[in-house]
């Protein structure tokens, strides 16, 4: 058994996982549209490689990375381009951005370019790296940060981590995934490890998904009796179920014992943490030769009438998602992501992306009435970055950004704890949100300021110089003009009486 | 609230999941944990909590209320977050039974319109509101802050409880009852005197007021309070740090005094279960407003009022030292809860940054 360890703080929620775990995944009809959205990840916009009008199949490149991080973006079913343009996003502002536009034919067949990677036991680490790059493969437990970029790390790794522990309430898609891919999970950490050279592999679940972790170590034991070389290696692990311990700083101080430093990055500890999904995703690429066009979303909530599962290309409108599982109250809102860190969403317009995991579809809470507070420290104590947001919550009360820094408030992950034990209902989460947006916005005026005042200096500079110089080039060509004259002036300075009143001045002065 | 400034709005953003407890419940839970302490009360001296009670809880609302209405602030929300009602609570708790109306009315007074409201309300009140009214009250009306009762088996006659309500009212008892006969000092109080007459402890200790191990019957009001305490840890209402690291002090400074010379001083036990250490300890340093937040910022408070409620009994001038304690070491709070940050989660260093 491996020794774990625990976190500070965190919260037991209650899971409403058997809401939508009890039934297997389940298609989706091919929608009439996908909106395929050329920033999914996180870093740089995606570069269209297809025009409008242009026949797509599924699998094909639309859209190339234009930087180390970056990803790119592949059709999720066969049909047309018919925009490129601004469509409604996945974002609590509703905003729009761009987005590739297709109109399905319904027959959604795959690219006749698409192949498995070719002689994969010798493929080097970097021809690895290269294929899931080139399948759009992004960090699919919702942070989408392009895979091929986080397995490039400055230095060594010793342990690869792989995510199965899905905290957050509601959320079943990796569940469902690894009851019904198991095998395809663990070949994708074997082809991720053989990337870093990991020198050892956890798959991490917490203890609430039992048929999930009996399914991983079924598929394991058919690996090892397969000949699968380092299946055996792969430890499978369950740790206890307290919110947030699916955060990646969580997780690694559970399995390791250390804390990932503040601003820094898990590589630094030799650690790098990826989710189920994104090694069945690296699965699917590598050895079928299918990039990221789908992915496994739950849907679920008290407004569903069949809460569940499904797999839905990306780019699918929620509202055709909610169809499917029927909707049984307007009044719910929509959520992608769980209740503790998802985003409200305006509209069901907005399609899937990578990184959606879940739509939860739930009655508004009941607004309470916020007390003040009353310094009662359960937040702190159920804060796993061990802040004081009481004392955090008082600073940006009264706008004091500098204390904010000082009780390092950009250390807070918003994983919500602190708002669910509050007995005084005060939104302190929300409070955090719009204080890190002031400071940020302050840092970014005062830098504007700086450059601007550095701007008029060298202006100002440059003006007295050029005047200073106008002025010596006058006064020499002045001087060169009047030479003959000169001399009458040198004259006069040696006149007796021009001679006496700097004496007299250095008297007085005296 | 008026407490929220307009540029949050609440609904934005996650999380979704609301909230499940409030301010009231954690009041009312904190009040219910004081019934084992109060039954014991109750059983061994007789109605004189219950009279005191009854006049601080309807007074200590009555001016909220008033003060609520003064201030324009809602009045549900505040009326029944149980606040009021539990600093009625302490306090009538704290002064001596069967005290006159208009002590736990003034006290009620003075907590809720000096101590919290005046300085903004719920959770702004820089001190704990029925210690500051406990010596307010202490300082100005020493005489009658001193007229403690006996237990009830030591009382000649036992009053009913009309009895006890006529007597709070206008200070008649039954014929042929005379106040002095149901009174006494407090053990705490007879051991500072005695001891201050040069008698050794263990003479002193046989005096009818004191029990097995501290006074008679206020043992086990202590042991309910205690009893109350470890039901409030349980549930994680209050943590461990204040009431361990004072009755730890407590202790500590006790048994050295009692090592030092046990004719002179009297032993742990005593100082633990004697006074309002038990309440003091789990009800009184606990209110999470005016106590520190972190917790070695806890354990240095609660540590700070142990030896100060044992300095105040040993060489001060009251008998019991425990509001004066908790108000001193308040004042320290914000200073404890600024040097003693914990280090965040991945900081390369402790407390504060820059």
């Amino acid at each position: 058994m491996r020794r774990l360890w625990s976190f500070p703080g965190g919260i037991r929620l209650p899971g409403f996982k058997q809401m939508s775990n009890s039934e297997t995944i389940r298609g989706l009809p091919v929608p009439e549209r996908v909106y395929l959205p050329l920033r999914q990840h996180i870093g740089a916009e995606a570069r269209p490689v297809v025009a409008v009008g242009e026949r797509v199949d599924k699998g094909q490149l639309l859209a190339e990375a234009t930087s180390f991080v970056s990803a790119p973006v592949h059709a999720s079913t066969s049909g047309v381009v018919i925009d490129i343009g601004k469509h409604t996003v996945p974002h609590p502002s509703g905003i729009a951005e761009e987005c590739i536009v297709i109109e399905a034919d319904g027959e959604d067949h795959w690219h006749s370019a698409l192949a498995p990677l070719a002689d994969i036991d010798n493929a080097t680490p970097t021809q690895l790296r290269a294929a899931i790059r080139e399948a759009g493969i992004v960090g699919l437990g919702g942070a989408v940060f392009p895979s091929a970029a986080k397995l490039k790390p400055p230095r060594s790794i010793d342990t690869l981590i792989i995510n199965g522990v899905e905290c957050e309430p509601y959320i079943t898609c990796d569940d469902l995934l690894m009851r019904s891919s198991a095998e395809a999970v663990l070949r994708g950490c074997l082809l991720l490890r053989r990337i870093l050279c990991a020198g050892q592999c956890i798959l991490v679940v917490e203890d609430n998904k039992p048929e999930a972790m009996q399914q991983l170590r079924l598929a394991r034991d058919i690996l090892i009796d397969a000949g699968e070389s380092g299946a055996e290696g792969i430890e499978l692990v369950g740790i206890p179920t307290v919110f947030p311990a699916g955060g990646e700083k969580q997780l690694i101080k559970v399995l390791t014992g250390r804390e990932v430093p503040t601003g820094g990055l898990p590589y630094e500890l030799g650690v790098v943490c990826l989710n189920v999904g994104t090694a069945a995703a690296v699965h699917d690429a590598i050895l079928l030769g299918r990039p990221l066009v789908s992915r496994i979303v739950t849907v679920t909530g008290n407004g569903i009438k069949r809460p569940g599962n499904y797999l839905v290309p990306l780019g699918t409108p929620t509202h055709a998602l909610l169809d499917a599982a029927g909707r049984t109250d307007d009044e719910a809102e929509l959520i992608m992501g769980g209740p503790m860190m998802g985003q409200r969403l305006p509209t069901s317009q907005a399609m899937v992306v990578k990184g959606t995991n879940c739509i939860l579809v739930n009655k508004p809470e009941p607004q309470t009435a916020q007390m003040p507070c009353i310094r009662c420290g359960s937040c702190a104590n159920a804060c796993p970055m061990k802040l004081l947001p009481q004392q955090l919550y008082w600073h940006a009360h009264g706008k004091t950004f500098d204390k904010l820094e000082r009780y390092q408030l950009d250390s807070c992950i918003e994983c919500g704890c602190c708002n669910l034990v509050c007995p005084s209902h005060i939104p302190l989460v929300s409070y955090f949100r719009y204080a890190k947006t002031e400071i940020a916005d302050q840092a970014y005026k005062r830098q504007r300021a700086e450059e601007s005042r550095l701007r008029s200096e060298v202006r100002q500079e440059r003006l007295e110089r050029m005047k200073r110089e106008t002025a010596e080039r006058n006064a020499r060509r002045k001087a060169a003009r009047s030479k003959p004259k000169k001399s009458v002036s040198v004259k006069a300075t040696a006149d007796p009486a021009a001679e006496d009143a700097p004496q007299s001045q250095q008297v007085s002065n005296g | 609230m008026a407490e929220a400034p307009t540029v949050i709005n609440v609904t934005e953003g996650a999380p979704f999941i609301g909230p499940t407890v409030d301010v009231g419940l954690v009041m009312r839970r904190v009040i219910y944990a004081l019934l084992p302490g109060l039954l014991a009360y109750l059983w061994f001296f007789g109605w004189g909590p219950l009279t005191n009670l009854v006049y601080a809880v309807a007074s200590a609302l009555l001016f909220e209320a008033l003060l609520l209405g003064i201030r324009q602030r809602s009045l549900w929300p505040f009326l029944s977050d149980g606040s009021a009602v539990l600093t009625a609570c302490l306090l009538a708790l704290s002064l001596p039974p069967m005290a006159a109306w208009w002590l736990p009315v003034l006290g009620s007074f003075i907590a809720i319109v000096f101590a919290k409201q005046l300085y903004g309300g719920l959770g702004y009140n820089p001190f704990n509101p029925a210690m500051a009214a406990y010596a307010v009250l202490l300082i100005s009306f020493p005489l009658e802050m001193s007229q403690w009762l006996l237990p009830l088996e030591l009382q000649d006659q036992i009053l009913s409880l009309v009895d006890g309500f006529r007597y709070t009212l206008n200070g008649q008892l039954p014929t042929g009852l005379s106040f002095d006969a149901i009174s006494s000092a407090t053990p705490l109080d007879k051991l500072r005197t005695d001891t201050g007459l040069g008698h050794a402890v263990s003479d002193i200790r046989n005096a009818p007021v004191f029990g097995l191990i501290a006074g008679q019957g206020t043992e086990w009001v202590g042991l309910g309070y205690l009893l109350g305490g470890l039901v409030l840890l349980w549930l994680r209402i209050i943590s461990w740090h204040i009431p361990v690291s004072m009755l730890v002090a407590l202790a500590a400074m006790a048994g050295m005094g009692f090592l030092i010379d046990p004719q002179q001083h009297a032993d742990p036990l005593l100082q633990l279960f004697g006074g309002a250490s038990m309440l003091g300890a789990f009800f009184i340093a606990t209110d999470p407003v005016t106590a520190a937040t972190t917790a070695r910022g806890k354990i240095i408070y609660g540590a700070g009022i142990g030896v100060l409620v044992y300095a105040i009994r040993s060489w001060g001038a009251y008998p019991d030292g425990v509001a004066f304690a908790v108000l001193l070491m308040g004042m320290t709070a914000p200073l404890l809860d600024q040097y003693t940050v914990p280090k965040v989660f991945g900081a390369r260093r402790k407390g504060w940054r820059g």
